[in-house]
């Protein structure tokens, strides 16, 4: 995963709550084999629409994307964070994200920034006076600004979730530094749990 | 707080706890499908990684397989390569499949329950949002994404911030006709999408003791349509009743030690939860979605609801929004809205005992003309022990398709879909706009529901029906 400090670009909007996993990358699009390749299918339903915001001039060049509450939601699909970062989109900014989408984004390095409702309507506003105006999501101070018009609002990210985005680290690489625990622990599960193979038992 | 279900079960999985890091969790059973583990393996393969514990990694096939003919060739070559893909990687790695073909092939949430892999107090997972269902059992059990899916097949761990806990509780008694299916879309109505995020649920009460098993899947099922991480029940008798002999459940003293561990997999008294919430059952009717997610239903007495008559501007326009999409208009009500297919399976109500509520209902009577009626299996199993029953034939006779094991409808991968426009009533767990296929406009309601609606051809309960029983 490739470290991520701070997100600067365009911004496009789409003031909606709830907005599910399969309108992020619609069910047909999960054949795909790959983690490349999700960015035509993104909101594939929605593209449909003439005046949807993605298809309007420029949106392309968008890098964060304003969202309503609960972005996310549904599927566990990690499918729909490679659609928002084969688009280009490198940040999400919500009022609230779904907990399995979160987790994937982090994981996958896309950048979450749960700001206020409030932050997140005002940012909002300023985009839609000033459609091309840069947004900034600053990783490291944990803040979201419109700089041109002197908006900056806090956000919220978990101190690990900020670490793992900043250092760019592998998560599988991190646990592993505790494999001894872990063979550990295996030694002290108890006998009954399942298994897909016949237990040999040790006679005791 | 350390009295609770979910503390029990979260801290005897604890590995390691390192400062700074979120703590690092055993799991003792990952469950995994065709669509979202192909990028796992190969990234698994990349790092040049193997599988950490292959035994405790179950494989099947259901979100893309053919509900027709499923002994014929794959025809769709994207579903035929994933599934070739699961069937590599789990030979390269010594994962136990059960490919399409399989007698213990099916949805994943249903084979694990069957096969006594989900056992109380355990962690479970799955790429899969309504890996949620295992909980039923009292286990920790809740879906994860692709790169989780690999962290899992290499470390047998997973990385989590512990949740808070809620407690649904539902008190007194559901009336006749009130389904479990009911229950869980009425408190999903009650907390809302997204009042469950950050929380592991754990349903408690009466009316939730007195759920048989399928019943108790299908509430934690849906506890992801909450916003929630997981869903719990502590187990009991009819947990431990429904275990006893399965093919992977303990056997012999270990039948024993298990059943004295599992007995101590309950709250205790008097613990608190950070968040509580309490329905009445006794106050439930049986209900329908109107909208484009699960939390927007009423019951089947009701009308479509007024935009306006709701509190805030942000939910006024997301309920016009929802409305324009289901073609709805305000006022109208429920038992006036035709459908055009009727969808009976998924992981929330394609288990025997819902395929047997449907059937119940469906004896001696017709699908109304013009009405697509298709019921799916939630596996193999379940197919094989409902024709033992002749409920195929119930089904059949009624003018329903009897199909084989999978995802299908639920989530239209399959080509199973409804058109631009058509109306279904579905048992599964999403209403999301194109869920089951683009345009398609998908009511959530139970089997029985499910039944009644095909036989009238509108929105009914069973009690509507002619001859109501």
């Amino acid at each position: 995963m490739r470290a991520v400090t701070r997100v600067e670009g365009p911004a496009v909007v789409i003031d909606r709550p709830n907005i599910d996993t399969d309108q992020i990358i619609p069910a047909a699009w999960l054949k795909r084999v790959e983690r490349t390749g999700f960015g035509p299918g993104l909101f594939g339903a929605w593209r449909g629409d003439p005046d949807f915001v993605l298809n309007q001039p420029g949106a392309d060049l968008a890098k964060v994307l304003i969202a309503g509450p609960n972005f996310g939601c549904g599927s566990s699909r990690e499918h729909a964070v490679w659609a928002l970062q084969d688009f280009g989109f490198d940040a999400v900014v919500a009022p609230s994200f779904a907990d399995i989408f979160r987790g994937n984004s982090i994981g996958a390095g896309l950048v979450t920034a749960q700001a206020d409702e409030s932050a997140v309507a005002a940012i909002g506003s300023a985009l839609a006076a000033n459609p091309s105006a840069t947004v900034l999501v600053d990783v490291v101070d944990r803040t979201v600004a419109v700089p041109a018009a002197g908006l900056t609002f806090p956000f919220a990210l978990p101190d690990y979730a900020r670490w793992r985005l900043l250092e760019g680290l592998d998560d599988i690489g991190i646990t592993l530094r505790h494999a001894d625990a872990i063979a550990g622990f295996e030694q002290r599960r108890p006998i009954w749990l399942p298994s897909s193979r016949p237990q040999v038992r040790a006679v005791t | 707080m350390h009295n609770r279900l979910f503390d029990k079960v979260w801290e005897r999985h604890l590995v390691a706890s390192p400062d700074g890091e979120p703590p690092l969790l055993y799991i003792d059973l990952h469950l995994v499908h065709e669509v979202t583990s192909p990028q796992a393996f190969e990234g698994l393969e990349l790092a040049g990684r193997r599988v950490r514990r292959p035994e405790l990694t179950v494989a099947t096939m259901d979100h893309d397989v053919p509900t027709l003919n499923p002994d014929g060739p794959i025809t769709d070559p994207l579903a035929a390569e994933q599934m070739a893909r699961l069937r590599k990687n789990c030979e390269a790695h010594g994962i136990t499949l059960y490919p399409l073909g399989s007698a213990e092939q099916g949805v994943v949430h249903v084979i694990g329950p069957q096969l006594g892999l989900t056992q109380p107090g355990m962690t479970v997972v799955c790429g899969d949002s309504h890996t949620s269902t295992h909980g039923a059992f009292g286990a920790l059990a809740f879906g994860i994404g692709t790169t989780e899916v690999e962290h899992v097949l290499a470390t047998q761990t997973l990385r989590q911030a512990k949740p808070a806990a809620m407690a649904v509780t539902v008190d007194g008694e559901l009336p006749p006709g009130v389904s479990a299916k009911d229950l869980v879309l009425a408190i999903i109505a009650e907390i809302g999408t997204h009042g469950g995020t950050g929380h592991v649920i754990e349903y408690r009460g009466a009316a939730i003791s007195s759920l048989d098993m399928a019943g108790r899947m299908t509430v934690c099922n849906m506890s992801i349509e909450a916003g929630a991480r997981a869903g719990m029940i502590a187990p009991d008798d009819v947990t431990f009743a429904f275990l006893e002999g399965r093919t992977h459940s303990p056997k012999g003293t270990d039948w024993e030690r298990a059943l004295d561990d599992w007995r101590s997999l309950v709250t205790e008294e008097g613990a608190a939860f950070d968040r509580e919430v309490r329905i009445d059952a006794a106050t439930l009717r049986p209900v329908v979605t109107w909208g484009t997610n699960p939390a927007q239903s009423v019951t089947i007495d009701d009308a479509v609801p007024d935009p306006a008559s709701f509190a805030t501007d942000a939910e006024q326009r997301a309920a016009q929004r929802a409305l324009d999409y289901m073609g709805l208009m305000p006022g109208t009500a429920m038992r006036d809205i035709a459908v055009d297919t009727v969808f009976i399976g998924s992981c929330t109500n394609g288990r025997l005992a819902d395929l047997r509520a449907a059937a119940a209902v469906l004896r001696d009577r017709k699908v109304s003309p013009g009405v697509r009626a298709i019921v799916v299996p939630g596996s193999a199993r379940v197919k094989v022990d409902a024709e033992a029953e002749g409920l195929d034939e119930v089904f059949r006779s009624a003018g329903f398709e009897w199909r084989s094991a999978g995802c299908s409808m639920c989530l239209g991968m399959n080509g199973d879909i409804l058109a631009p426009q058509e109306r279904s009533a579905s048992t599964s767990n999403r209403n999301f706009e194109g869920r089951q296929g683009p345009g398609g406009r998908t009511h959530l309601v139970s089997p029985a529901m499910a039944a009644a609606t095909a036989v009238a051809g509108r929105f009914a309960a069973p009690s509507d029906l002619e001859g109501a029983r």
